[in-house]
């Protein structure tokens, strides 16, 4: 079966306009007929109740946080594309289609990317509309910064809070339609499964974190927006709350999974203190810009870095990349971060963390010029570590940060499941095996401002919908699987508390399907995941009921679908054999040590299919054609 | 959590016109005291104005029944005026009150253990203080206006009256402890009602306050001078005259 | 280090809650206070014990999830910090350290440390935000927006809605949380046609919650982690009068949110 990706006809410029000329749609007086189930509120989540509501449709949402203004597209820093061209410096939509298909490493489907482009302009429109207060300057007009992998300035930024501030604009417009009633929202409130009724996505159910009700809502249809699945390494720069669990649920239903394994590690994160660690924090990418990074020549070498001569040290992305140096891309950065300390030559507590050293830049411009432009970060950097940047080099090292795959979807945004879409960080649609710097906001908000109200209505308008009642057989069902299961977790009283496993499958998982990872590695890993969920399922000790606010029993649901991703994730990672953007397979590289993509063989969306039964995962291909950007091999040399 | 996610009581207020609305909501109360509180501080500076003509040199004891006597000679103003003051006051300590009850309301179960950070002794005694003042002021037209319980009370011998009165230790201790209240409540809520009433424009150190602080000393001190004085025996005993013209049968 | 912990337990909202004493073992003054916690709790967990219950989600200070009264101090004893981002070196082994919920009537208790703050998203959907349907925007360069204000609008749009104001005030008041909303929008130009509407709608919705009046004490400026300034309670006031004069009573019908 080839996944049908319904990508319009005509050329790519024109596809999306001709495509919403040619959709179907929804009666202005029909739309508060239809129901729309929204789970998530972070960026495409509230962007789209809001906007469907607007419309007139009927849209209940639902965040596990306990407003809609924490999701975690709030930790976003650094800003958002968009190709205005406001700086007059050659931007254009075919410039940011061309670089988030090259930086994508030539993985994601031209169509969707195209149309991203098309749409960013949109959206900075409406958030400066809705009140984000983005940087301007001093004519009043918004200012611009640059970003990795592009040579324009089109990034737009609210100092570094633009996620917060693009999330508080979605967020205010959600709360806008709360208070006239078109938004029923759901806070607390975390989605344990998909509701099908004759395989049509037609609700969900979900568990009330406070009381611990277990209940189904029911609708026409079903929007996913719940975030990446980062946290399955158990370390990483998401929220400790960021989970599977909804889009696993779907998946497990019949949803394809598409690139599981598509990561992103970005360089410059704060290491890692001790064992008791519980998150990574990252430090905006622009330190780069002044910072040099370095590692001792010797192994093992414990001498404070100021003791260190400059020839005892070594430059090692200067030596490598001398080209873009210090500012190669981030895949490219965290690559050779980890290839330094495997060699033993590492810093910091367990040798895992590399120098980014300002002392020049400190010597060259002054510290007063660092502060202005680097305060803040060395601020938190000294919060949190308790060193001084402006007297020791930091240390720095990569973490994971965002996840490329999710459920595949077609270019309306529904997934294999008629009725389901998926939004934002949670499909796999438009970053291919890469993505850019300030791309993720773009991406979560023109999914759910412009395009899921769109496409929302083509199928609402197309389809024939039975009506269905809680008392559905499939419902109660479905709600019957998530009590049974609630109970199953509660009854096992095992000896392992619930972190304790997810600690060791996110060790498993940095180890074997990390920044680098081979056959053997990864099949070692297929061993090891489900021996780990088998002993999750006889040992894990879940204490209280399920009648009340219990945090220890949110976590096991969702470490226990970790605990399947994650064999999916490394069969994914082992089936392609090539090295492409965040997948770096050793096998698969060039003399000197960079990867080597297999475009003949591996040009396709991995898209898998659960398997059923315990059967194997079933593997779909959707093929990607590139006819706008050619492939090519990217270079930093 | 449950759905319910509609404004918690919005809809089922009844229909009410903007100056209820405005009396109602915790900002207009807190207005209305700013206002009435710098209408009393406008009293208070006046009256201390009033008062430091125990000093005049020579003739004090006269200079106090002039003003005095001024004073009743605005006849039907003077009662505006007192008016206005009783309804300041009456409005100040209302909302204040009303204020205090919603306040304790929103806590209902207090922390073991709050430390303050920045809080000042004015704002942290305005509500005892505003007590004590409201019951200094009391004692104190009883005592100085209306003569009642004063030892040798003579009508529009003002000078006498405080000179005589102030020889009451216990009258020196309440008042001298009064005024550093006042004090208090003059270094918070000059401040404060300057920003309650929106008037102040930002600032990187919003809370600085140089002018309420010297508004403050200036009246604390003010005021303090008199009973002080008396308590030390600076005012020596002067008889006032006052002329057929000047009595206080004529004035009124 | 080595700590005792005086942490609020309560089962569940409306049931009795009481002061428990834990230990704290061998806490590294590199974990972040929430970490501390963290340990503490799978030891409770191993011991066959309900974990205590806090709120967290980024733990890096933006999303506003945690806070806990830590010694008397809202989000403890640093400046401008999340409880996620203070640190346990700034304790001393052998102390004693006092945690609470935020305490405040339209905060109340769900179970230990966790309250629910709803009551912040009601005042929100009360007014704060800008009537624009998706798809209706001009041009973000329409309408130039003086740098001054657009930095202004940011201080006061930095509020990540943890409620340290509340939970810092004597009165329990939400003045700056609801001032800042308002400051952010009322900087901005996009902000102008409902701004004398949304104050005085959001200053209600805030005393409906049962918020207490503010006195101007100060402490929600200082407890506030991203050091929103009180001056936007000024302001807030100034367009809460001139609504009051000018905007019409509720007497007459008002379509729109309530």
């Amino acid at each position: 079966m080839t996944p049908n990706a319904r990508i319009p006809e005509g050329p790519i410029a024109q596809k999306w306009d001709r495509h919403k000329f040619e959709m179907k749609l929804v009666n202005p007086a029909n739309k508060r007929k239809y129901h729309v189930l929204v789970v998530g509120s972070g960026l495409a989540g509230a962007s789209a109740a809001a906007t469907m509501a607007e419309l007139g449709y009927q849209v209940s949402c639902y965040c596990f946080q306990d407003s809609p203004r924490r999701a975690h597209s709030i930790a976003a820093q650094g800003g958002i594309n968009a190709a205005k061209n406001y700086q007059n410096d050659g931007d254009s939509i075919y410039r940011l289609f061309y670089d988030t298909v090259k930086g994508g490493d030539f993985r994601a489907r031209e169509a969707n990317v195209y149309r991203l482009a098309q749409i960013s302009v949109n959206i900075i429109d409406q958030c400066v509309a809705q009140g984000v207060p983005f940087a301007r300057e001093y004519g009043g007009l918004l200012a611009n910064r640059s970003f990795g992998g592009a040579q324009v300035s089109r990034t737009f930024y609210a100092r570094g809070q633009t996620g917060q501030q693009l999330l508080l604009g979605a967020y205010q417009a959600l709360e806008k339609e709360i208070a006239k009633g078109t938004v029923r929202m759901h806070a607390r409130s975390e989605m344990l499964d998909l509701i099908l009724v004759n395989g049509v996505a037609r609700g969900i159910v979900t568990r009330d974190l406070v009381t611990g009700k277990i209940e189904s809502h029911v609708g026409d249809a079903v929007v996913l927006a719940t975030g990446g699945y980062g946290n399955v390494f158990y370390l990483s720069t998401n929220a400790k709350g960021s989970n599977t669990t909804a889009i696993w649920r779907a998946h497990k239903q019949g949803a394809l999974f598409g690139n599981p394994c598509y990561t992103q590690i970005h360089p410059t994160c704060i290491p890692q203190s001790g064992d008791y660690q519980s998150k990574l924090t990252l430090m905006s990418e622009s330190l780069r810009n002044d910072g040099r990074v370095w590692v001792p020549k010797k192994q093992g070498d414990t001498r404070s870095p100021a003791q260190i001569p400059d020839a005892e040290r070594d430059y090692y992305l200067e030596r490598k990349y001398p080209s873009f140096g210090n500012l190669s891309p981030r895949d490219i950065a965290s690559r050779a971060a980890k290839e330094a300390c495997d060699d033993g030559r590492g810093v910091g507590p367990g040798g895992l963390g590399v120098y980014l050293d300002f002392r020049d830049a400190i010597k060259r411009l002054g510290a007063d010029k660092i502060a202005e432009r680097y305060g803040n970060l060395f601020e938190m950097y000294q919060r949190i570590t308790d060193e001084d940047p402006y007297q020791v080099p930091m240390r720095i090292y990569p973490a994971v940060h965002y996840t490329m795959g999710g459920l595949w979807v077609d270019y309306n945004l529904m997934s294999s499941i008629p009725g389901l879409h998926v939004l934002g960080e949670a499909n796999f649609s438009d970053h291919g095996a890469n993505r850019l710097g300030a791309s993720a906001l773009m991406q979560g908000l023109a999914d759910g401002y412009f395009i899921i109200p769109y496409t929302i209505g083509h199928y609402l308008a197309s389809t024939k919908l039975e009506a269905v009642g809680k008392d559905h057989p499939a419902v109660v069902a479905a709600e019957r699987a998530v009590d049974e299961r609630t109970k199953r977790l509660l009854g096992i009283r095992g000896k392992r508390t619930v972190q304790s496993f997810h600690r060791e499958l996110g060790r498993i998982m940095w180890e074997k399907c990390g920044m680098a990872r081979d056959a053997a590695g990864l099949s070692q890993a297929l061993q090891s995941i489900p021996a780990l969920r088998q002993e999750f399922w006889e040992n894990v000790n879940v204490p209280g009921s399920g009648a009340e606010l219990n945090q220890s029993l949110e976590q096991a649901g969702r470490v226990a679908d970790f605990l399947e991703l994650g064999e999916l994730m490394c069969r994914d990672a082992l089936h392609r054999e090539e090295s492409c953007g965040g997948h770096f397979r050793t096998e698969h590289q060039t003399d000197d040590g960079e990867a080597m993509r297999n475009d003949d063989q591996f040009a396709y969306v991995a898209a898998w299919e659960y398997g059923k039964e315990g059967g194997a995962a079933v593997l779909h291909k959707e093929p990607l054609a590139f006819e706008n950007v050619h492939l090519a091999t990217r270079s930093y040399k | 959590m449950t759905a319910s996610s509609l404004p918690a009581a919005g809809a089922s207020r009844a229909p009410v016109g903007r100056l209820r609305r405005f009396w109602d909501s915790s900002v207009g109360k807190k207005v209305v005291m700013a206002v009435t509180g710098l209408g009393g501080i406008g009293f208070v500076v006046a009256h201390m104005a009033g008062n430091l003509q125990m000093f005049v040199p020579g003739t004090p004891a006269q200079a106090m029944h002039e003003y005095a006597l001024g004073l009743r000679k605005l006849g039907p103003l003077l009662w505006v005026a007192r008016a206005g003051l009783v309804v300041m006051v009456v409005l100040h300590a209302t909302a204040a009150l009303q204020l205090i009850a919603r306040n304790r309301a929103a806590r209902p179960v207090p922390y073991s253990r709050r430390v303050g950070q920045v809080s000042t002794l004015g704002a942290k005694t305005m509500r005892a203080g505003g007590i004590l003042l409201a019951l200094f002021v009391v004692f104190h037209i009883l005592d100085m206006t209306l003569g009642v319980g004063h030892p040798q009370f003579v009508h529009l011998d003002p000078y006498n009256n405080l000179r005589l009165g102030f020889q009451r230790w216990w009258a020196v201790l309440f008042y001298v402890v009064a005024v550093i209240f006042l004090g208090l409540h003059l270094f918070h809520g000059a401040w404060a009602s300057w920003r309650t009433l929106g008037l102040r424009r930002a600032s990187d150190r919003p809370l600085h306050r140089n002018i309420a602080i010297a508004l403050a000393l200036f009246v604390t001190l003010g005021f303090l001078a008199v009973p002080v004085a008396a308590a030390l025996g600076i005012f020596e005993p002067q008889t006032v005259v006052m002329d057929a013209a000047h009595t206080p049968e004529a004035a009124q | 280090m080595n700590l005792t912990l005086k942490v609020w337990r309560q089962a569940g909202p409306g049931a009795p809650g009481a002061f428990a004493e834990y230990q704290a073992r061998d806490i590294s003054p590199d974990m972040s206070f929430l970490e501390m916690l963290d340990v503490v709790n799978e030891d409770l967990t191993a011991k066959g014990e309900m974990p205590i219950a806090f709120d967290h989600d980024c733990r890096e200070g933006i999303c506003g999830m945690c806070g806990l009264m830590i010694n008397g101090s809202a989000h403890g004893p640093m400046k401008a910090t999340t409880t996620c981002q203070l640190h346990m070196r700034s304790f001393r082994s052998g102390e004693t350290i006092t945690i609470e919920p935020w305490r405040a009537s339209a905060f109340p208790v769900l179970r230990d440390l966790c309250v629910d703050r709803s009551s912040f998203d009601r005042i929100i959907q009360a007014g704060g935000y800008v009537s624009v349907q998706t798809g209706n925007a001009v041009d973000g360069n329409a309408l130039p927006v003086p740098k001054p204000d657009a930095d202004a609008a940011m201080d006061a749009a930095a509020c990540i809605g943890c409620g340290a104001c509340v939970a810092a005030c004597p009165n329990g008041s939400a003045s700056l949380f609801t001032a800042a909303k308002v400051s952010h929008l009322g900087h901005l130009p996009q902000g102008q046609p409902e701004r004398y509407r949304r104050a005085l709608k959001m200053v209600a919705q805030m005393d409906l919650e049962t918020f207490g009046g503010c006195t101007l004490f100060g402490e929600c400026q200082e407890a506030c982690p991203k050091d929103i300034s009180i001056d936007t309670i000024a302001r807030m006031n100034r367009d809460y009068m001139q609504a009051s004069a000018f905007e019409p009573g509720e007497n007459r019908k008002s379509g729109g949110a309530g």
